[in-house]
């Protein structure tokens, strides 16, 4: 890879926002710009998600980018996080672009929220095999796959709920995260109310508003502008065999992410580092159930082994691990994986507020459950 | 406010002033009367017509915009128990009694006074208080009927949270095309199909048109047999789902052709749990395949 992330930007984040997705998105891009050194004309290329309701040629009317030359939209929900990157450096990569913005943005709290049942989701075919029969959310489908991998490994609430203690300690520590000075305990976790057994209202993620976005450019501009660079090490993309949309229950195995392995052996093999190189994961972690099964997924620890990583302190900030030092999506905010690139892109800066030593490489993950993406990013 | 204290004081006042009829009695009106009430007996036409003794109420109706007097105790006591609390009505009693038919001509007035208020009362409808009223109707200074009138005034009990709307109406409805259709289909014959290929034979669930395994384009179906076990499952809380009351079960079921289904679960969920299908109609256009554990187990 040739290409560098150069910019991050991002609103703050709420339960309201008060305007309009499109201006959230508008003053993302110019806020991670701004960041970059750069300027609006200096943009030929926007990548967002197809579920984002922001057109490339509004967000460029709102910012006042007068050409494009690559615009490009990434299926699958949150999957698509760690591809719009992806997208962006092939697109510099080729010369299809120069600079290219990657961006999310929605009032998922305040408007549409993803965690209520959608009817009109139900005309998907593949939908109608899941919604009908009463399985209508995403807290009930990855509750599908947990009770599984409880069964088959002995996992329980508890070890879940591990998951949701690191994140919100490590938010109560970010001035950005929604849960700001508010960490739990697992005892607060298990005494929160069922969603869909065997989750808990804090293994769900928050539902946000807000926006994020990211400069991307060729690792050789990058060096004269504003900000050390964020090399691109390694970007993958990942569908398994016989995938659905959150509700791939047909296959042998309800324990695994397939779709994540094979973003994992792109990430590895890009990159030329293993598991024991990555010094921060933020890991996507829209339910806590998925965190354990990447873990194992993506080599660093055995199947069935995650509860027992976990609970050893290898994802605290001291550990061998940390995960999600911002907080991540159950403790700073559900912008659909982008403000993790963010975080990661802090990491490697080394202007995190609860920043890692000696960071070199930052793994970064996208969606669970769906048709998935990854990232490594490191110093140049 | 003390209830039975307001009622003493109202009972106090005695009857209330003569309030005159609108009108005096009248064949215009007695013949609107029967006519709406079907009552044709002879009495109440011709020349020597006579009011249905029932009327007597009617004739010194408040009408439409009408305002109870003052002194009204029905009014008195029903505003008290509004304040109260009590703030819903219904009528339970109305004994009348008649001492003469009433002529055309005739000017009919009425008094009133509150007899009794007991309570407060734990009834079906809630917690209230029974009032009884006495009305007294003259012509003149002769008293022509008589009414002893009881109502209800309650204070409603807490709704009952409302149900979730029946699945008939509100559940979510697949979407179907020609790949699926046979399935849908089968449902509604109570039979549960099963993609197989009609080259290789492969069972494939949910199905698609093109077999994954050779290629071949002609799927065909066998009908299982509806036993399977449950391989996984979840216990839905939150948020609602259209049609169904939380919480409830959704199962992923291997049945035992080898494919795997998903379905509400009626009963207590474990994984390997023996379970049978249940063709759950929804209404002429949709079937939905659902789970009960086995009988035979």
């Amino acid at each position: 890879m040739t290409a560098a992330l150069v910019g991050i930007g991002a609103t703050e984040f709420s339960k309201d926002s008060g305007r309009s997705e499109l201006q959230l998105a508008a003053e993302a891009v110019r806020a991670a710009l701004a960041d970059a050194g750069l300027e609006p004309s200096d943009v030929d290329g926007l990548v967002s998600f197809t579920m984002d309701t922001n057109a490339e040629i509004a967000v460029a009317r709102e910012l006042g980018i007068p050409e494009l030359t690559f615009f490009s939209r990434v299926h699958y929900g949150g999957g698509a996080a760690c591809a719009t990157v992806q997208q962006a450096a092939m697109a510099v990569a080729t010369g299809a672009a120069s600079v290219v913005v990657c961006y999310r943005a929605f009032n998922e709290r305040s408007g549409h929220r993803f965690g209520q049942v959608s009817a009109a989701a139900a005309v998907n075919v593949d939908n109608s095999w899941s919604y009908p029969m009463g399985l209508g959310t995403p807290a009930a489908m990855v509750a599908m796959f947990a009770q599984r991998y409880m069964y088959e490994y002995g996992a329980t609430s508890e070890d879940f709920g591990r998951i949701a203690v690191i994140d919100r300690k490590h938010a109560a520590t970010n001035p950005h995260a929604w849960f700001h000075e508010r960490p739990i305990t697992l005892d607060d976790h298990q005494s929160s109310r069922w969603i869909a057994e065997p989750l808990r209202l804090l293994d769900c993620c928050q539902e946000s508003d807000g926006g994020v976005a990211l400069v991307v450019t060729s690792l050789e501009r990058a060096r004269s502008l504003r900000q050390s660079p964020v090399v691109i090490r390694a970007a993958a993309q990942g569908s398994g065999r016989d995938q659905f949309t959150m509700t791939s229950y047909y296959r042998d195995d309800l324990t695994q992410l397939p779709e994540m392995g094979v973003v994992a052996r792109g990430l590895w093999r890009q990159s030329g580092i293993t598991p024991s190189d990555v010094d921060v994961a933020v890991l996507y972690d829209h339910f806590t159930p998925f965190v354990l099964v990447q873990l194992e997924e993506l080599g660093f620890c055995g199947r069935g082994e995650a509860r027992g990583f976990v609970a050893s302190g290898a994802l605290e900030l001291d550990g061998s691990l940390p995960l999600n030092p911002h907080g991540g999506q159950l403790g700073e905010a559900y912008i659909h994986g982008m403000n993790g690139i963010a975080e990661a892109v802090r990491q490697v800066r080394g202007t995190a507020v609860n920043q890692v030593a000696d960071v070199e490489h930052v793994l970064v993950t996208a969606g669970t459950g769906v048709p998935t993406s990854g990232l490594v990013l490191g110093a140049p | 406010m003390d209830v039975e204290k307001e009622a003493a004081r109202i009972a106090e006042a005695g009857e209330s002033a003569r309030r005159f009829a609108r009108d005096p009695v009248n064949l215009p009106m007695i013949h609107n009367w029967t006519e709406a009430i079907g009552d044709t007996n002879p009495r109440y036409t011709g020349p020597d017509a006579v009011a249905p003794p029932a009327m007597v109420q009617v004739w010194t109706m408040y009408g439409l915009n009408g305002v109870r007097d003052a002194d009204d105790p029905l009014g008195a006591m029903v505003r008290v128990l509004d304040e109260a609390g009590f703030t819903s009505v219904v009528a339970t009693n109305s004994d009348q009694t008649y001492h003469r038919y009433l002529k055309p001509g005739e000017h009919v007035s009425v008094t009133a006074r509150l007899e009794d208020v007991t309570g407060p009362k734990k009834t079906a409808l809630g917690e209230g208080w029974f009032v009884t009223t006495r009305s007294t109707w003259y012509v003149e200074d002769e008293i022509v009927a008589e009414m002893r009138f009881r109502i209800l005034k309650f204070r409603p009990a807490v709704a009952e949270k409302p149900k979730a709307e029946p699945v008939r109406t509100q559940v979510i409805r697949p979407a179907i095309n020609r790949d699926t259709e046979y399935f849908w289909e089968g449902l509604k014959q109570g039979e549960l199909r099963i993609q197989r290929c009609g080259q290789c034979g492969l069972l494939r669930h949910p199905p698609g048109p093109m077999c994954p395994e050779c290629g071949a384009t002609k799927p065909k179906y066998l009908v299982s047999e509806g036993y399977g076990v449950v391989y996984s499952y979840v216990v839905h809380h939150h948020p609602r789902v259209p049609g169904r009351e939380v919480p409830f079960v959704i199962a992923l079921v291997e049945l035992d052709e080898g494919v795997r289904m998903l379905g509400e679960l009626a009963g207590v969920p474990r994984i390997g749990l023996p379970v049978q299908v249940v063709f759950t109609k929804v209404d002429d256009e949709l079937t939905m395949p659902t789970w009960r554990p086995r009988e035979d187990r």
